[in-house]
């Protein structure tokens, strides 16, 4: 490479076609990020640097990925106890995801929360909720707020089929299209509520139906392929931002793992994981960019030396990190003085 | 002076509130067309529309969980809940996330809400509509418990506990929306931490808060007429609890009643009695005792109701097993 040659910007279509390529290759980084991250995460907690409950999230990257390219700063995100990618994905650095792993003050929320309360006010993330269905009433709120403030942003809000199942899914629902307000539901559908499948625990199972029924568009997408999540959530988030109310987008994902580190994982059959492994969304598109010619083994070497790097970076700064004073135990139970918004 | 009811002085916070701070808004059950299931908000809804006096559904864990985002969004809601009893279908919402949000996420994300909602029996709405579970509420780190039982802090807790940075929540008792009483004019920076003497005397405390204060004074002015000198004394916050108050009373009287309309067991008044005990033990020339009512689901029968609550008369019996 030349470094006196000067290459005018391309513009045109060809132009927009290599940044869609660029932003393909962008959107593998992001999920190999997230299942790296996760990986480290099983032998730290092999290890015991982490414990409590730890659910992951292996096969369900691209939902996270996919929804969150389409949100900008000013928006909200409300999440769920398995929230590291979605956390990864808002771009909550690594070193305060894994410090927040570890117990650690360095943590996003100072070792106060641990693996499913991670919070983030610079990039508005709002947790981290592990009651299944709370969080969608705080994003119906953030949502409200918004409205009365007339501010043009979307709260997005994830949560997993099993919440389908509680009242607070149906209260969140009914209010937010009676109000018209600036949600995007983001369901991640990976067919289980803990041990219990969907079709033991819903009379209906077509989730996108009972979100159509509060009058709010809904639909699927395939929560396997980033690039149908990357392309359904823009349209999606748009719409709501342009004031077209709540949306509903249905993930239909899988996770290859059990629920938590403490699941002995009776209630699947080997075949079924199997099946769904075959369907994995990173070989996936790494297949796809190989096939385009837009990744070779030394590219896709690359990048897992880059996510290795930084990986090895966030656990070596959560190793490193200070347990918070227990002098300080019962600060903010509270507001400090002067603090609070 | 003016004298007004209960009713009418918390309208007129709420009225103050809403002009005061375009961030506030008020939404709960039948808060806007109906006027409030209680009539506490008659007329705002044509004063204030229906963005900022929001009627909801009978969702009470969408719309309390929604005040707590709108909150932690930069507005400053007041939610409404029509009585306490309903409240337990928010409660998710109130302990889960209100009460832990600030410190599950490190400091980051504090509540500014504020949730009123009725409490207490004497209006014969039997089990569901009766009960005093402020106490419950009380138990948990995160929240501020107010309890008004005058006309003055009717009028004046609300726009402190706006001002509040995290979630407080007001128990208006139903039996005390109709009493009528002078207003003072406004207090600037009224409290809403410390427990007030309401009646001074030497020989015994009467601990009360909202719906009880009442029969406290009713008992202290029967105590006086066999001359005996009752203290009065009103929670008004019931979390953090003014411990300080409590103890310096007991100080003076050495005798301390505990008259709490919440059942006896696992409460709020056996939570002031061992404040009482730890502090003041040596104090004490009596055990702290206490009045609640009977361990009964509420009965609808008015004797029944009536044989339920605490009532001067069993005060009265246990300042005479005091010895005071």
């Amino acid at each position: 490479m030349s470094a006196t040659r000067r290459v005018p910007p391309k513009t045109g279509p060809r132009s927009e076609a290599a940044r869609a390529d660029a932003h393909l290759v962008h959107l593998l980084t992001q999920m190999l990020r997230i299942r790296r991250f996760e990986e480290q995460c099983v032998e730290l907690y092999s290890r015991s640097a982490i414990r409590g409950f730890l659910h992951l999230g292996i096969g369900e990257e691209a939902c996270a990925v996919g929804v969150m390219e389409a949100l900008g700063p000013e928006d909200a995100v409300v999440a769920t106890y398995r929230e590291h990618g979605h956390a990864l994905a808002r771009g909550i650095s690594m070193r305060a995801t894994m410090a927040e792993l570890e117990g650690k003050l360095e943590g996003a929320s100072r070792g106060r929360g641990g693996s499913m309360h991670i919070f983030d006010a610079p990039s508005r993330f709002f947790g981290g909720n592990a009651i299944v269905g709370g969080g969608l009433p705080l994003a119906l709120g953030l949502a409200l707020a918004d409205h009365l403030a007339k501010r043009q942003r979307v709260t997005a809000c994830f949560f997993g089929d099993g919440a389908v199942a509680e009242g607070e899914f149906h209260e969140t629902m009914n209010l937010a299209s009676l109000w018209h307000l600036p949600v995007l539901f983001c369901c991640e559908n990976n067919l289980y509520a803990m041990g219990t499948a969907i079709e033991r625990a819903q009379a209906e199972t077509d989730l996108t139906l009972k979100a159509a029924s509060y009058r709010m568009p809904a639909w699927e997408v395939d929560g396997m392929d980033v690039v149908a999540g990357e392309k359904t959530a823009p349209t999606a988030a748009e719409a709501v931002r342009a004031g077209g109310g709540p949306h509903f987008v249905e993930m239909r994902t899988y996770r290859f793992r059990a629920h938590s580190m403490y699941d002995p994982d009776r209630y699947r059959a080997r075949e079924e994981i199997e099946r769904w492994r075959e369907r994995d969304p990173i070989p996936a598109l790494t297949e796809e960019l190989k096939a385009r010619g837009l990744l070779d083994d030394a590219g896709l070497e690359r990048i897992e030396a880059e996510v290795a790097a930084e990986i090895r970076d966030a656990v070596a700064f959560a190793d490193a990190g200070a347990l918070e004073d227990v002098a300080d135990l019962e600060r903010f139970v509270v507001s400090e003085k002067g603090g609070g918004q | 002076m003016s004298e007004i009811t209960y009713r009418e002085a918390m309208r007129e916070a709420l009225a103050e509130a809403l002009s005061r701070d375009e961030r506030v808004f008020l939404m709960g059950e039948d808060v806007g067309r109906n006027g409030g299931c209680y009539a506490v908000s008659l007329g705002l809804l044509e004063e204030f529309g229906p963005e900022r006096v929001r009627d909801t559904p009978l969702s009470e864990s969408a719309f309390v969980g929604a005040g707590i985002g709108a909150a932690m969004g930069g507005m400053r809601p007041i939610v409404e809940i029509m009585t306490v009893n309903f409240s337990l279908l928010a409660l998710d919402q109130i302990v889960n996330n209100a009460a832990s949000l600030l410190y599950m996420s490190g400091g980051q994300f504090n509540v500014p809400l504020v949730i009123r909602m009725t409490t207490g029996a004497g209006r014969q709405l039997a089990a569901q509509h009766s009960h005093s579970l402020e106490g419950w509420y009380a138990h948990i780190p995160g929240l501020r418990i107010l309890a008004p039982a005058t006309i003055d802090d009717a009028r004046w807790m609300l726009w402190p506990a706006l001002e509040d940075p995290d979630p407080v929540l007001i128990f208006e008792h139903g039996a005390l929306y109709n009493e009528k009483g002078e207003l003072t004019e406004a207090t600037p920076g009224l409290d809403i931490a410390s427990a007030a003497i309401r009646r001074a005397g030497d020989d015994v405390s009467l601990i009360a808060y909202g719906g009880t204060l009442h029969t406290a004074l009713e008992s202290a002015e029967m105590l006086a007429a066999e001359g005996m000198s009752a203290e009065v004394i009103d929670l008004r916050c019931l979390r953090p609890l003014d411990t300080e108050a409590l103890v310096g009373s007991v100080l003076r009287t050495h005798r301390a009643v505990v008259i709490d309309e919440g059942w006896r067991s696992g409460s709020l008044s056996a939570e002031v009695a061992a404040r009482i005990t730890e502090d003041a033990f040596y104090d004490l020339d009596a055990p702290v005792t206490r009045v609640c009512s009977a361990e009964v689901p509420m009965p609808y029968a008015k004797h029944l109701e009536d044989a339920t609550l605490p009532q001067p008369v069993r005060v009265l019996e246990a300042v005479r097993r005091l010895g005071a």
